[in-house]
């Protein structure tokens, strides 16, 4: 996030886009739903499902998966032509107006309703007057902007439309992306990304190669960016990387194109899991080894508005169960290394002096104070928000985007859309929630949401197990006839192994982050023995 | 914001116009008995027992009350205590409200001012409607309605900290009761289980399920974490009994949560408790699982990793780091790939 979870109440409105944040970000979906539903907030919501908060939206704009970036050229084209964007904003901060505005040029809200499967071409441009009116507007998104093909260029569509409206650098503003894992923001802060060392310093980088040869005592650190985790599992599958150390990890259930990934990890030479429970990765491992959960163990986080938090000891472990630090240690020890730490803290102390953004973060001051990084000093306050002055690079960059079609699009054998997502009370692989007793029995298994349309031409009722079918596979789960998602899109949740979603999706990536295209897939859904 | 200066009970106090009387006792660390009050929900004047005098004449709620400059406050004196008295011994005869066997026994308000002001209940005869105990609908809140003193927190916590409007009064009068949506009970209600209502209530009336039976509420252990689930971070605080079973959680107010929790913040974490955990190190051999110790694991590892680094060079070896654990363990996952194997192959699952 650009901006944090405390400037909530200082937005004069909000625009959710690709975030069942009332699901999925719970406690910021409550803080939203508060500002709108008891402060007269106002609030656009745009989601190809009807989500909770779209119950309080003044403009509910339900569009078909992967057009994030049509609808959002379609508000900038409005705005634009209406003379409603920030034009001190746009003069002073920015750079690449013109391209920008020749872009969403064809973007009229009647061409985009036709893209986004809208009925009501109105409601764009009044949704678009709305959000010029809102002084400032925060954008909060998730994976549903990001998990698509297009998905790098749907958060550079999200940035032009903030920057556009002078939602920048300013307080209740900004770009917010809900990070999705606890210590999602940190892992990659603390660079365990194929392309960046700690603080996003890159590895292609000669001056950066020679700081951590220093630091690490090192020699000859290799240049070359690593492989993704998708591209991992092919090249696994192909053969050439031999040898996998996952730590808290479950892709056969996480990753897309399941019986893929299970080919891939069965064809290596040695795979480490590193886990708390016998998961369905560790299960084709060749050693697995007991690590702490996170309530017996100590160490930072980083959430979502870039926050270090303390993690303590709640408690004790198991005997032999050990902490991950401590096996890593271990394993770089044995392959020639000379570590010695002796506990989170002494990691932390070295973290700080090769992290320019942690510098100033302390185990002592996180216990006293919030500190969101940047926070480069000891004496630094740390940044509550970004771009204050100025944007990293100076001025902020408008790039025009085109709408381009996802992947793998509908046809006669497989008519149907099929996006995946995660619901409220199960998490992820399920590994920590259907091991929770509450939460395994409020949502004990897995269904396809099926809007009624559909349900009558399928000729399925609620509750009755059918299959769901694309070209990487097919599972049988329970449907649910909802008018929740639009007519020819169905939703599956992707936490239960036994009707697993991702046996269906689609690995085909972003060519530039190398993000799956997990929210759009053509599929096809049949009454069973029919 | 205008400062203000009012008395408190003699002492000078500043305040800011707009503030309650409430409120600016709170900011000068004045406790004033409050029963329907929350400094996180909207006002009611509803339970009476914040009474204060003002200027020697008018009663007031301070809890509603606007401070103004030069008002002099008296938040107790024999009258006020006798109506403080006087209001608790009618909740004490309204309700049911009998400590022995209730699960908020020693984390309750009423509990607290009934001991604090020596009262006892009346044994007056009086006509009492006995209210709807709901133990088994929801696996997450237990209701126990003739322990409801009707301060309605519980329906504010709803609508403006969850915002869920689940909870509602209905009837009038003595006859008055809680229900869930249009009438439900709790389990087969739209309720998301996020617990605020509980955390908030000041007596036994809601309670959280999982705690029964696990122990007497000064016997807990607290400490506080971060949450494991989403990227919100919610500061959390752990309770564990004698046994050192984890046993509830309260949102804490420091973290970015400011105190609220969803439903796997609240009730997610047993598994940390699972017979299922894994326990020692396992290694395949005939494709079975056998227990092996830590030496023999690490040692297999490092020789197979050194093999295949000898063999197919460093990038023939890769990394999942992880998103559920800390900065430090995914900073040292990195340095082992980048520094000791010589490899950038090392990734997480930030895109899933």
């Amino acid at each position: 996030m650009t901006n944090s979870i405390r400037e909530i109440p200082q937005s004069a409105g909000y625009l959710i886009i690709g975030s069942n944040t009332t699901e999925n970000h719970p406690v910021i979906g409550s803080m939203i739903k508060n500002e709108v539903q008891n402060n007269k907030k106002q609030l656009v919501v745009v989601d190809p499902r009807r989500i909770e908060l779209a119950k309080f939206a003044d403009y509910y704009l339900p569009i078909r998966p992967g057009t994030n970036i049509a609808i959002l050229n379609g508000f900038m084209h409005v705005i634009i032509k209406e003379g409603l964007y920030d034009k001190t904003f746009v003069e002073t901060r920015t750079e690449g107006f013109e391209d920008l505005k020749n872009t969403v040029e064809k973007y009229t809200p009647s061409y985009v309703a036709e893209i986004c499967g809208l009925d009501n071409p109105e409601d764009i441009a009044a949704a678009a007057r709305l959000m010029a009116s809102m002084k400032p507007m925060a954008l909060y998104y998730s994976m549903g902007i990001t998990q698509f093909v297009s998905g790098v260029n749907g958060v550079k569509s999200t940035a032009n439309l903030q920057m556009l409206l002078g939602n920048m650098g300013v307080e209740g503003g900004g770009v917010n992306p809900l990070r999705g894992q606890n210590n999602v923001q940190g892992a990659c802060d603390m660079g365990a990304l194929p392309a960046t060392y700690p603080a996003y310093q890159p590895v292609a980088n000669e001056d950066n190669k020679k700081k951590f040869e220093a630091a690490w005592g090192a020699k000859d650190l290799s240049m070359k960016p690593g492989l993704t985790l998708v591209e991992m599992m092919n090249a696994a599958h192909a053969g050439e990387i031999k040898g996998m150390y996952i730590m808290g990890e479950n892709p056969v259930m996480s990753d897309p194109n399941q019986q893929h990934v299970i080919e891939a990890l069965d064809n290596l030479e040695l795979l480490v899991v590193q886990d708390i429970f016998l998961t369905e990765t560790a299960q084709h491992a060749h050693v697995v080894l007991p690590s702490c959960a996170f309530l017996e163990k100590e160490g930072t986080v980083t959430n979502t508005e870039r926050r270090v938090q303390p993690m303590h000891r709640v408690l004790d472990p198991a005997p032999l169960v050990r902490d991950d630090w401590w096996i890593t240690m271990q394993m770089a020890n044995r392959m020639g290394a000379d570590w010695e730490y002796e506990n989170a803290r002494d990691i932390f102390a070295e973290i700080r002096k090769v992290t320019p953004s942690y510098a100033g973060i302390t185990y002592d001051r996180i216990e006293k104070e919030l500190l969101q990084w940047p926070c480069p000093t000891k004496e630094h306050p740390g940044t509550q928000f970004l771009h204050r002055e100025n944007f990293s690079r100076g001025k902020g960059l408008f790039t025009g985007v085109e709408y381009t079609a996802p992947y793998e699009e509908t046809d006669r054998e497989y008519p149907l859309v099929l996006t995946t997502g995660r619901i409220l009370p199960q998490f992820h692989t399920g590994t920590m929630s259907r091991n929770s007793k509450v939460l395994e029995e409020t949502a004990p298994e897995g269904f396809v949401e099926v809007h009624p349309n559909d349900a009558i031409n399928l000729n399925i009722n609620d509750g009755e197990v059918v299959s769901v079918s694309t070209r990487r596979g097919s599972i049988r789960i329970k449907a649910r006839v909802a008018g929740r998602s639009k007519a020819n899109v169905v939703f599956i949740p992707f936490h239960f192994y036994e009707s697993c979603a991702n046996r269906l999706t689609v690995d085909c990536l972003d060519p530039g982050c190398k993000i799956p295209e997990y929210k759009v897939c053509a599929c096809r859904v049949e009454k069973i023995g029919a | 914001m205008e400062k203000i200066r009012i008395t408190i009970d003699g002492k000078e106090v500043f305040g800011e116009r707009g503030q309650t009387i409430m409120e600016v006792a709170r900011d000068n660390g004045i406790d004033i008995p409050h029963l329907c009050y929350h400094p996180k929900l909207s006002k009611t004047g509803a339970c009476r027992l914040c009474l204060v005098r003002i200027d020697g004449r008018m009663l007031k709620t301070s809890c509603t009350e606007f401070a103004m400059d030069g008002m002099n406050v008296v938040t107790e004196d024999d009258g006020l205590k006798g109506i403080r008295r006087w209001l608790l011994g009618l909740l004490l005869l309204e309700g049911e409200h009998n400590c022995l066997y209730c699960d908020a026994d020693g984390d309750c308000e009423l509990q607290k001012y009934v001991k604090m002001y020596n009262v006892e209940k009346s044994d007056e005869d009086f006509p009492r409607n006995l209210r709807e105990v709901d133990y088994v609908t929801s696996n997450a809140i237990k209701r126990n309605e003739n322990r409801c003193i009707l301060c309605s927190r519980c329906i504010r916590a709803c609508k403006e900290v969850q915002v869920s409007n689940v909870w509602g009064f209905t009837e009038r009068g003595s006859q008055t009761h809680l229900i869930a949506d249009d009438d439900r009970r709790i389990g087969e209600s739209s309720c998301v289980k996020c617990g605020a209502c509980v955390q908030l209530c000041p007596t036994g009336a809601l309670t959280f399920q999982p705690v029964l039976g696990t122990g007497l509420n000064w016997e807990f252990d607290k400490e506080s974490s971060i949450c494991i689930y989403c990227g919100v971070g919610c500061k959390i605080d752990f309770y564990k009994n004698k046994e050192g079973l984890l046993v509830k959680t309260r949102g804490n107010d420091d973290g970015p949560n400011k105190g609220h929790l969803c439903v796997k913040g609240r009730f997610g974490f047993d598994f940390v408790q699972s017979p299922k955990r894994l326990t020692k190190p396992l290694m395949k051999k005939d494709g079975q699982f056998v227990e092996v110790g830590w030496d023999e694991a690490l040692d297999f590892v490092a020789d197979r990793m050194k093999g295949i680094k000898d063999k197919g060079g460093p990038d023939a070896i890769a990394a999942l780091s992880s998103a559920k654990c800390t900065n430090e363990e995914n900073y040292l996952v990195q340095k082992l790939m980048r520094g000791v194997i010589g490899t950038n192959n090392v990734d997480h699952c930030a895109r899933l």
